[in-house]
């Protein structure tokens, strides 16, 4: 058992905090906070020419082709920024259901086109249900004339109004089990009958829409693997995208634990550093035993999403519900530890609080992942 | 990072599960399986026995160098044979401070009286120094070749069925706290040593006082030097803190295995517990924080409080949560038939009231993760 990284993971960890440090500074992200887009093109390109973009994707698509395991250590030091933008919703959620199901063609073309930064596309799978499960899918896909017709309601998908192209996930048919008769398509920016609606959101360096979708008619060449067998493909790409998603909350525990211990040196009360006091310093030393249980079954989440053991979502099921408590109680441990300073707007600490709220309600939070841990340990 | 054991762990862990089927000790019933914590009295004889079977089998002492009768493995290594010992629910270790603590800091400081076979306690505490253990009083004076050692200790574990004893002494009152300390290695029979056996809240005698009048010991049986006691005690501490992250970690696994049967066998609202939605949740945690825990003491050896603080908390919360599951056959102790398992859960469950005192307290351990982790300041 070996939990190191490797030299070449270290060395991606120090090249993408010295890049974040520079380029998504507080100011960097407070301005993309308060506009629709949450990126820049700049921003963008600048990613793509680190080869980030294509991380995970194979070398044929000229991309990077190195591991999840990669992904997580720079998911982590995203997390550690809370930066802002399409990364996630299109590198990892739509750009991974296109290598998980898409024929050759399909994925030439995508991925090719997001590794250099020409294409964004988002997944649309949950609906205002807010259900994790296959019951949760209940808009439909209809055969007619040449193709399938669309119509449903998604919610809470990310950045779906910067995307090229929505990978919708649709009901083609009522199965015996809600996970039979699933489907994805793949509909490109600009179909008549889908309409993007941007959703006011907590943490706004997330951004999340509310898409509708009436009569969308999209030809056959729209399928995303195979008809009805979109279900199992959806479930590899959640459960990776999970613990991207806990390595992103891990650098943000992280980061908050940093700044919180930062301060209990320097700030000075009733004639000594808060930290000396052990109201303070038990605190922190919670934090810090959350942050380390947290990166420990990210990891070896990460692990076994990439080697694809048995186990895999049992791990990313135990990563999201322990990382999901984790990060909200640091976040909010840190502001308490700051007093008044960290309620305020220019501190940063509640960007950090915000990014764990929105984090935890995404692919289920820690009761939600307890129960199907239960389910998967065959309670 | 590589989760994956290498060929010669996979043929370790081969060897000790073939052995383990062939060896279990005779009189070994069920019924005294289920415990999670340290061997009762009536098992002392049986224990004895099977620790030289173990020693004899070379599965004691594994990460010792093969010239002092161990193997020269890694801490993985052991871990693998503690593993495949929890899954044959074989008996725990009798001699798990001398395997796991004296044995590590003789090898550390050099010293050849070493053996897998005999008892160790540790003669650390005193009436007047627990937490603060730099205030021990119990002097030691030199006297020719040898020290003559009066004072008392209190609390120490096994002392009663001790054949040595690591024994801090004071031996130069003079000096500050910290640099007068010196670090015997003492024969319990030798003449002067009185152990007088304290009841505790579960009704076992398993600590001790132990009273020195006038005992004689050899020169040759300082470790590390005069005065230079305090080093050497912390380096026990930290193989302490070691031994438990790997043994406590599968003691916690053994008594998991049994709360999740015993979910599976207790009614509650007419169905079993295993199936209510509450119980479920509050299972699934523990279960994952005992894999966290797995993770976290294989990575951060270096923060070994934080793998004791998970491990005090996670356990204690098993307890209560078997006392929970039982409900009002939670009062019925050893000896009412009606008593779930023989009364064993009444016993760890008041047994883990100690995790979180012995070995250093809860609040010990955050002043070490936040003074030499965080590097807050000392309070
Ligand atoms: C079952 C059991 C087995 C044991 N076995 C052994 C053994 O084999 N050998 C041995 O040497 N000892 C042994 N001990 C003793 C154990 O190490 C001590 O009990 C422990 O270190 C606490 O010391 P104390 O009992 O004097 O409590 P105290 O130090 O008096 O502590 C009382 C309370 O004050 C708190 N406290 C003390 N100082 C601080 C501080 N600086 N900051 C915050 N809180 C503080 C403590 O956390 C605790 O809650 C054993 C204890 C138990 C319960």
């Amino acid at each position: 058992m070996d939990f190191g990284f490797s030299q070449e993971q270290e060395m991606l960890r120090a090249t993408a905090r010295k890049f974040l440090e520079n380029e998504c500074t507080s100011t960097f992200v407070r301005a993309r906070m308060a506009e629709p887009a949450g990126v820049t093109d700049e921003f963008w390109t600048k990613l793509a020419e680190q080869g980030w973009l294509g991380l995970v994707y194979p070398e044929e698509y000229g991309a990077s082709g190195l591991g999840f395991v990669d992904l997580v250590v720079l998911m982590e030091e995203m997390g550690r920024a809370s930066m802002p933008g399409p990364f996630f919703s299109t590198v990892v959620l739509g750009g991974l259901a296109i290598l998980e199901a898409g024929s050759a063609a399909q994925k030439k073309e995508w991925l090719t086109k997001i590794a250099v930064g020409e294409a964004k596309v988002a997944l649309a799978w949950t609906e205002p249900s807010a259900r994790w499960d296959a019951a949760g899918i209940t808009a439909t896909a209809k055969e007619s004339a040449g193709g399938v017709a669309l119509d449903g309601t998604k919610l809470f998908v990310l950045d779906a109004h910067l995307a090229d192209a929505l990978v919708v996930v649709a009901r083609t048919r009522e199965g015996a089990r809600p996970e039979e008769g699933v489907s994805l398509y793949l509909v490109p920016k600009g179909t008549r009958g889908v309409e993007v609606k941007l959703l006011p959101t907590m943490d706004q360096t997330r951004k999340a829409c509310e898409v509708t979708l009436t009569d969308v008619r999209v030809g056959a060449d729209a399928l995303l693997g195979a008809k009805d067998g979109g279900f199992p493909p959806l479930m590899r790409v959640i459960d990776r995208a999970t613990v991207a998603l806990c390595a992103e909350m891990c650098g943000g525990a992280q980061r908050v634990l940093d700044m919180t211990t930062e301060y209990a040196k320097i700030r000075v009360a009733f004639g000594r550093p808060i930290g000396a006091y052990q109201g303070v310093k038990h605190k922190a030393a919670d934090m810090l035993v959350d942050v380390e249980n947290a990166k420990s079954l990210t990891y070896y989440a990460a692990w076994a999403v990439d080697e694809n053991v048995p186990d895999a979502p049992l791990a990313a099921s135990m990563a999201k519900a322990y990382v999901s408590d984790a990060f909200r109680k640091v976040s909010a441990t840190g502001i308490q530890l700051h007093g008044g300073i960290g309620f305020t707007w220019e501190h940063d600490l509640h960007l950090y609080f915000k990014r764990a709220k929105s984090s935890e309600f995404t692919f289920g939070d820690a009761t939600y992942h307890r129960e199907r841990v239960a389910q998967l340990i065959r309670l | 990072m590589d989760f994956t054991l290498t060929p010669e762990q996979e043929t370790l862990r081969a060897d000790v599960r073939a052995w383990l089927k062939l060896n279990m000790p005779e009189g070994w019933t069920h019924g005294s399986t289920i415990t999670s914590d340290i061997p009762r009295p009536e098992a002392y004889a049986l224990m004895r026995g099977w620790q030289r079977k173990l020693a004899d089998a070379s599965f004691i002492g594994l990460t010792w160098p093969k010239e002092y009768g161990g193997r020269g493995l890694t801490f993985m290594d052991e871990l693998i044979v503690h593993e495949e010992m929890a899954l044959a629910k074989a008996p725990p270790i009798l001699n798990v401070l001398g395997v796991g603590m004296a044995g590590p800091t003789i090898l550390a400081y050099g010293t050849e009286i070493l053996s897998c076979e005999e008892i160790w306690c540790q003669g650390y505490s005193e009436p007047n120094a627990g937490s603060d253990l730099a205030s021990l009083e119990t002097r030691a004076v030199k006297n020719g070749d040898s020290w003559v050692v009066n004072g008392q200790k209190v609390w120490t574990s096994l002392a009663h069925i001790a054949d040595f004893m690591m024994l801090l002494a004071r031996t130069d009152p003079e000096a500050p706290r910290h640099k007068g300390i010196t670090y015997f290695l003492l024969d319990l029979h030798t003449p002067g040593v009185t152990v007088k056996p304290l009841r505790q809240m579960t009704g076992d005698a398993e600590f001790n006082e132990v009273f020195f009048e006038n005992v004689r010991i050899p020169g040759s049986q300082i470790l590390g030097g005069v005065n230079d006691g305090w080093t050497v005690g912390m380096t026990t501490l930290m193989y302490e803190r070691l031994a438990l992250g790997f043994g406590l970690q599968v003691r916690l696994r053994i008594a998991l295995d049994a709360l999740v049967g015993l979910a599976r066998r207790m009614p509650k609202n007419g169905r079993p517990a295993s199936e209510d939605p509450v119980m479920r949740q509050k299972i699934a945690q523990i279960w994952i924080d005992t894999e966290s825990l797995k993770y976290t003491g294989a990575r951060a050896i270096t923060k070994a409080s934080a793998g004791k603080l998970t491990w005090v908390e996670t356990h204690q919360r098993l307890q209560e949560l078997a006392m929970e599951l039982e409900g009002p056959y939670a009062q019925l102790v050893a000896g009412s038939d009606r008593a779930i398992d023989g009364g064993i859960w009444q016993h760890t469950f008041l047994r883990s009231r100690a995790n979180s005192i012995e070995g250093g307290t809860t609040e010990i351990q955050r002043n070490i993760i936040g003074e030499r982790v965080l590097g807050l300041p000392k309070g």
